[in-house]
């Protein structure tokens, strides 16, 4: 870092929570403001504590939820799994016995831990968080500096506050335009994925901008800065702006009074400086853009709905080759098939990407008034107990049933199938979450990754399918503008609910197998 | 944590790209509230099928795994460094480590050694020339050597000096214990708090 330019917004929020400067190769030391701890990743970290005699250091920076694990039907019943049970006894445990915050299932607060923290107002520019969860970039929306981290440093923040880190290198990338109706914060990251590749990031911090990122609103940033981790690295941010402090201000924990004043005033200076060089630069252009979703076996094997499954054969590397080719194996797939022809068996709608509230405004915006295709079946988890509660005041409950589908309670649920929520093996899912990889939704399952408009026209055709497919397409309510809060769009003219739009596209329709 | 410096044993060639934490140990083995115990998990989702790698008698008993690029990529779980710890090895070599795998073997003893594509390839074609034989891998002069072949690998230096030490993270950085309170006492009132419960 030279002493003459500038600087970007990850180094100011980095270099504000030094406390020890690294020398001789060694790490910096860095305060951890805020430490998000759920079931899965702390059991073994609360244990070595209590091996060593250690307390948590800073109890009243350190929040605990439950989500993994969770069922999201009959929470009220004991878990059946046991080892399930046992976990999450496991974290009830050692919440009580060092004094942290938890929210159990049943608890109003209870969620997704990345859907809680922004929500109780936790999350706010200019901080550091960390989680023992990589998807914890999505907390990098509001300016923060977030990562996810494994097990042995989630003991060592809950001992000390602090983590020691290696510098990482920059990279700013810039999206500029304007999105179509019916593209979103989700066909942006996967797209940026497409582009750089599921390493490009790697030991890089990411800084999202440009003019279509700077309309995002904060959960459409959130969607973006959730799958950082799928391009390798290990946190993207979005400098804070008036949609950031709009969105947080009043919230349960934000800063309020001259708290508040001091923070925006101190927030307003997180901006990259013009003169701050990054290391690397990737451009993307929105206007471009169409609806995408993923064809193989990891988050950067995607392409545009409207485009064919690749051909392996066209690909000069020989280990991406052999890479696509073992995915397409593995997604029983075959080359050049059109990417709408595929059939799905299930949609997911949910988990720490796509399971807020404009995403469930967005998904039952498509679906309000039809009915699911025959033969799929359709799951939407709301992230947390409240954004169930406020989906609920808004009717989009109702929507969801009346549609054919399962509304649930909030939890992970099938984005990683540790509950009951699975794939069978064989089955194909259009899925909002955030990886595709191999069994990730059950074992054998197969996943295509897509935004909460592609899962809801999915669901609606029972192909790979976008708003744009339907016929007289609504204009979709999509997360990246300011949603509406008084229900979906189309009160008139709803699409026919009993197949696809277009007599040709109906005839080529493929077995769900190709 | 056990101090490292010189691993020899059997290397295990994992040709593949990519190979994600959710390969290494799949989610379903992650309910377990122990840190030891996990290498019936390891990756479980191709141990059924005979041809793999490490299903191959040649291999048994290999300390070292030879991967392809981006290996360990996705979520955080350390459960896959405990899951290759636990089935027997003591040095992953590829030519690209996700993030956080790499940082959570570094804190396990576990050795992630980064080579280039190439000379993993080299040492691929060693072992398909003779499998089963033994690699050893030298963290004092960073090599890799395989029979007449020796090639170079990258690690940090900080990771590198932990690994021979043997050292504990937290205790470092309790050396520190003066500098955090006093940053601590300097932290702004407006940064969050989760207690008191509002």
């Amino acid at each position: 870092m030279s002493e003459t330019r500038g600087l970007t917004l990850a180094e100011k929020v980095w270099n504000d929570h030094l406390v020890v400067k690294g020398e001789d190769g060694a790490p910096d030391l860095l305060y951890i403001d805020l430490h998000l701890v759920h079931e899965v990743t702390s059991p073994q970290a609360f244990d070595g504590l209590r091996q060593a005699g250690r307390p948590v250091r800073r109890p009243d920076l350190t929040i605990a939820t439950e989500d993994h694990n969770t069922p999201t039907l009959g929470i009220n019943r004991p878990i059946a799994d046991l080892t399930s049970r046992t976990q999450i006894d496991t974290l009830r445990n050692n919440a009580k016995e060092f004094g942290v915050r938890l929210h159990s299932l049943g608890d109003v607060e209870q969620g997704i831990v990345h859907v809680v923290g922004p929500q109780l107002g936790l999350t706010m520019p200019g901080i550091t968080v960390v989680c023992g969860d990589s998807h914890t970039s999505t907390h990098g929306a509001f300016g923060a500096m977030a990562f996810g981290i494994g097990t042995s440093e989630v003991e060592h923040v809950l001992a000390t506050q602090t983590l020691p880190l290696k510098a990482f290198k920059t990279m700013a990338i810039t999206v500029e335009g304007t999105l179509r109706p019916g593209v979103t914060a989700k066909d942006i990251i996967l797209a940026v994925i497409a582009k750089i590749g599921t390493g490009g990031g790697q030991g890089y911090v990411l800084e999202y901008r440009g003019s279509a990122i700077r309309s995002l609103s904060m959960e459409g940033r959130m969607t973006v800065c959730n799958m950082s981790i799928e391009a390798g690295a290990r946190a993207g941010m979005v400098a804070p702006d008036q949609i950031t402090y709009d969105y947080l201000e009043g919230r349960p924990h934000a800063p309020a009074g001259a708290d508040w004043h001091e923070a925006v005033a101190y927030w307003d200076t997180l901006q990259t400086d013009d003169d701050a060089v990054f290391d690397a630069e990737v451009f993307l252009d929105a206007d471009a853009l169409e609806p995408f979703v993923t064809w193989g076996t990891n988050p950067g094997q995607g392409v545009s709905l409207s485009e064919n499954v690749p051909d392996p054969s066209t690909i000069i590397d020989a280990n991406d080759r052999a890479n696509a080719e073992r995915a397409l194996e593995y997604m029983a797939l075959t080359a050049n098939t059109p990417m709408k022809e595929i059939a799905v068996d299930a949609v997911f709608m949910g988990s720490c990407t796509n399971s807020r509230i404009e995403d469930l405004r967005a998904f039952a915006s498509v679906i309000k008034g039809q009915k699911k295709a025959d033969n799929v079946r359709v799951m939407v988890v709301p992230g947390s107990a409240r954004v169930r509660i406020e989906a609920e005041a808004e009717g989009i409950d109702r929507i969801v049933e009346e549609f054919g589908a399962e509304w649930r309670f909030a939890g992970c649920s099938m984005c990683l199938g540790m509950n009951p929520d699975q794939l069978a093996p064989g089955e194909r899912c259009a899925s909002t979450s955030n990886r595709n990889f191999e069994g990730r939704q059950g074992k054998g399952g197969r996943t295509h990754l897509v935004s909460p408009l592609v899962a809801a026209a999915t669901a609606i055709r029972g192909t790979l399918s976008s708003p744009w497919d339907l016929e007289q397409a609504p204009e979709p309510d999509t997360t990246d503008g300011p949603a509406t809060t008084d229900g979906p769009a189309t009160t008139d003219g709803p699409a026919t609910t009993d197949g696809p739009a277009t007599t040709d596209e109906l005839a080529t329709t493929a077995p769900k197998a190709v | 944590m056990e101090a490292v410096s010189v691993i020899t044993g059997i290397a295990a060639p994992l040709k593949r790209s990519n190979v994600d934490t959710d390969q290494i140990i799949p989610a379903v083995f992650l309910k377990r509230v122990t840190k030891t115990g996990f290498e019936d998990a390891l990756f479980s989702g191709w141990r059924q099928d005979p041809e793999f790698v490490l299903n191959q008698p040649a291999f048994a008993g290999a300390k070292v795994l030879v991967a392809g690029p981006d290996f360990g990529t996705g979520s955080s779980r350390e459960h896959a460094v405990w899951a290759l710890r636990d089935f027997g090895f003591a040095a992953v070599l590829s030519s690209r480590f996700g993030d956080i795998f790499r940082g959570n073997s570094g804190k396990q003893g576990l050795l992630a050694a980064q080579l280039a594509e190439a000379d993993i390839e080299s040492i691929w074609a060693a072992i398909d020339a003779e499998p089963g034989r033994e690699i050893t891998v030298d963290l004092l002069s960073k090599t890799v050597s395989v029979g007449s072949l020796t090639v170079p690998f990258d690690i940090d230096d900080y990771t590198r000096w932990r690994l021979l030490e043997g050292l504990d993270d937290i205790g470092l950085t309790l050396r520190s214990e003066a500098e955090i309170t006093d940053f601590e006492s300097r932290r702004q009132g407006w940064r969050p708090k989760t207690l008191p419960v509002k």
